[in-house]
């Protein structure tokens, strides 16, 4: 937590003073059925000081965004107690709560702030969690996230992902032939929004290492596509990659050593591994037909990519060591970008259904029964990301005639949309753990 | 590996080119004369234009102001890289010009519809891009000529999110960059 603040503090002031565009908001369109019930107190202020967070609320917009939780409003609350011995059950069994979260937030001394939460079961009028976070004056967004965690896996037994983050491109019209494009840094919920690359051309397939340090992304700023690896922390960048033609579809290994990517330079489409220390370039596919969008398997054994060997995109995956390649989809005429949850089992992709017609639409296929459930009706969705709790999937889609992000969880029962107050959204890319 | 690749493309782009030449028997016959006189070039442009798809004759100089009357837009089909037929007489009017004129260059540029993944659009519009390339290689281009660039789905020339949009992205675009 400490890292993580020290971090934050210094990219706020590195980077605060870039413009704020496109913020998304998240709206839940699709809970689970009956979402558990539970009330945020908000957390008394016993600090002196003027505090920039409502820590309470960022904790209550959390768990209500996860679709799994139904919050209580504020405007119905009997009483704001911050202790227990303030906490009437009896109260809050009336308003028909299952759990309820109290807190307050004290200064140090040292200038760092804590924050005390503690949760409730109302039935049962037991103590489930009590905590005390201790963060600078700026962290406090980060100490409600950490909060949203514990409480989210005290009580649904997930992980939660409250305090990842994510990266997404967004395309503005600037005239007839001028466009510009950003790659953004944001919270899970689009809150602290920043740009981290701006240009007036394309920029995509933004992806994270696995620390979470660094993001390689394609970007055409010459004109051509380049693969560059930024540093999250300084900014710093280094343009990696560019060969004649196609240089795409950078993943990082899972032990962060290597990345696999997409060059033409042989005549079409491969999958390269470049070793990071040594850049020593390896050729992993040989045909023909478009072989791209590749993605590691956790292990970091084999990776998954789309070819079009077989006459349509469809989705292989390839052991690295013994070369055995093996087809992966079978259902539906197109299958492409495929990713894997963290257990390996489950297979995220785009997906069109045989005789779909137009339709593009995220699926998600159990590796282990090949049952394969179509999780949106969107039509043009793309750039499925899955978020390290392997529970939800973030993806690009069309509203309209604009870009916007969307979510759904990968068993269908919640789904979000992420708008952004201007322009397209697209690409968006979910960060593993960051601590 | 690759060079077979590379030759079974080129001789599988020749047999679409022959098939199209026959397709066209008539001016290419025309023209193949006025090639080997190769002497009365412009004056009579206008006249040595195919009626159908404005193309130069086969076989002829052409020139610069002739540039300006060829297709520089090629169009596809959904997830195919196919040149169609109506644009070869204008490519191979380019790539003629290209070979006259050995300092003109040009760069393909390759693009797809918003439709499927963005990286395997990319792809497809690299492979779209060399399949133009191939066509202008063939004819006489020489590779220091012609560069390829795919944008995939990012630069659309068309916004809108319908059948037609679609169908005027899915392209290649040929741009001089030295004539």
């Amino acid at each position: 937590m400490v890292k993580l603040i020290q971090l934050w503090t210094f990219m706020l002031a590195t980077l605060f003073t870039v413009p704020v565009h496109a913020e998304l908001v998240v709206e839940v369109t699709q809970g689970v059925e009956s979402p558990t019930r539970i009330a945020i107190v908000p957390f008394a202020n016993e600090s002196a000081l003027a505090l920039s967070e409502d820590v309470a609320q960022v904790v209550e917009q959390d768990l209500g965004r996860s679709g799994f939780f139904e919050p209580m409003s504020r405007d119905n609350m009997l009483g704001f107690p911050s202790r227990q011995q303030d906490v009437f059950f009896r109260d809050w069994r009336i308003s028909r709560m299952d759990y309820v979260v109290i807190g307050r937030v004290q200064a140090t001394g040292s200038g760092e702030l804590s924050v005390t939460y503690e949760l409730f079961d109302v039935l049962r009028e037991t103590s489930l969690l009590t905590e005390n976070v201790s963060v600078t004056p700026e962290g406090l967004r980060d100490a409600a996230h950490f909060i949203s965690d514990r409480i989210f896996e005290e009580l649904t037994g997930l992980k939660g992902a409250f305090s990842t983050q994510i990266v997404y491109v967004t395309a503005e019209q600037m005239g007839a032939d001028r466009q510009r494009f950003r790659l953004m840094l944001a919270d899970w919920d689009g809150a602290r929004a920043q740009t981290i690359l701006e240009s007036p051309q394309p920029i995509l397939s933004p992806a994270w290492s696995m620390d979470g340090s660094k993001l390689a992304y394609v970007s055409f700023e010459t004109g051509k596509p380049s693969i560059y690896v930024q540093h999250l922390a300084t900014g710093q960048r280094e343009r990696i990659q560019s060969f004649p033609g196609l240089n795409g579809a950078p993943a990082w290994s899972p032990d962060g050593q290597r990345l696999a990517l997409v060059l033409s330079r042989d005549g079409n489409p491969e999958i390269y591994l470049l070793n990071l220390q040594t850049r020593e370039l390896q050729r992993v596919t040989r045909h023909y037909g478009i072989d791209t969008e590749p993605s590691w398997s956790p292990d970091g054994q084999s990776l998954i990519f789309t070819s079009d060997r077989g006459g349509q995109p469809q989705i292989y995956r390839l052991n690295l060591a013994t070369r055995n390649l093996e087809r992966l989809t079978f259902e539906g005429n197109y299958n492409a970008r495929g990713r894997l949850t963290q257990d390996g089992r489950f297979l995220t992709m785009v997906h069109r259904s045989q005789g779909g017609g137009n339709g593009f639409d995220i699926a998600v296929q159990d590796l282990k029964t090949d049952r394969v459930d179509i999780l949106t009706r969107s039509g043009l969705a793309e750039s499925p990301s899955i978020a390290p709790n392997g529970s939800v999937v973030i993806y690009a889609t069309q509203e309209g005639t604009r870009g916007v992000l969307a979510a759904v969880s990968l068993d269908g029962r919640v789904q979000f949309r992420m708008p952004a107050s201007t322009g397209d959204v697209r690409e968006p890319a979910w960060s593993p753990y960051l601590r | 590996m690759r060079v077979a690749n590379f030759t079974k493309a080129v001789a599988i782009t020749s047999a679409m080119i022959w098939a199209a030449g026959c397709s066209t028997t008539s001016t290419t016959t025309d023209g193949g004369s006025a090639g080997s006189a190769n002497g009365g070039q412009s004056g009579s442009g206008a006249s040595s234009y195919g009626a159908s798809s404005g193309g130069v004759s086969a076989g002829q100089v052409v020139t610069r102001e002739d540039l300006n009357q060829l297709q520089t837009v090629f169009y596809f089909d959904f997830d195919k890289a196919v040149v169609r037929q109506q644009g070869f007489a204008d490519l191979e009017a380019h790539a003629r010009y290209l070979a006259q004129n050995p300092g003109a260059a040009v760069r393909l540029e390759g693009h797809a519809d918003e439709r499927g993944t963005r990286e395997y659009n990319m792809a497809l519009g690299e492979r779209r891009a060399k399949a133009v390339e191939r066509l202008l290689m063939v004819n006489g281009a020489a590779s220091g000529q012609v560069e390829s660039v795919s944008f995939g789905e990012e630069k659309p020339a068309m916004i809108g999110h319908d059948a037609a949009s679609w169908a005027k992205n899915r392209r290649v675009e040929l741009k001089y960059l030295s004539k």
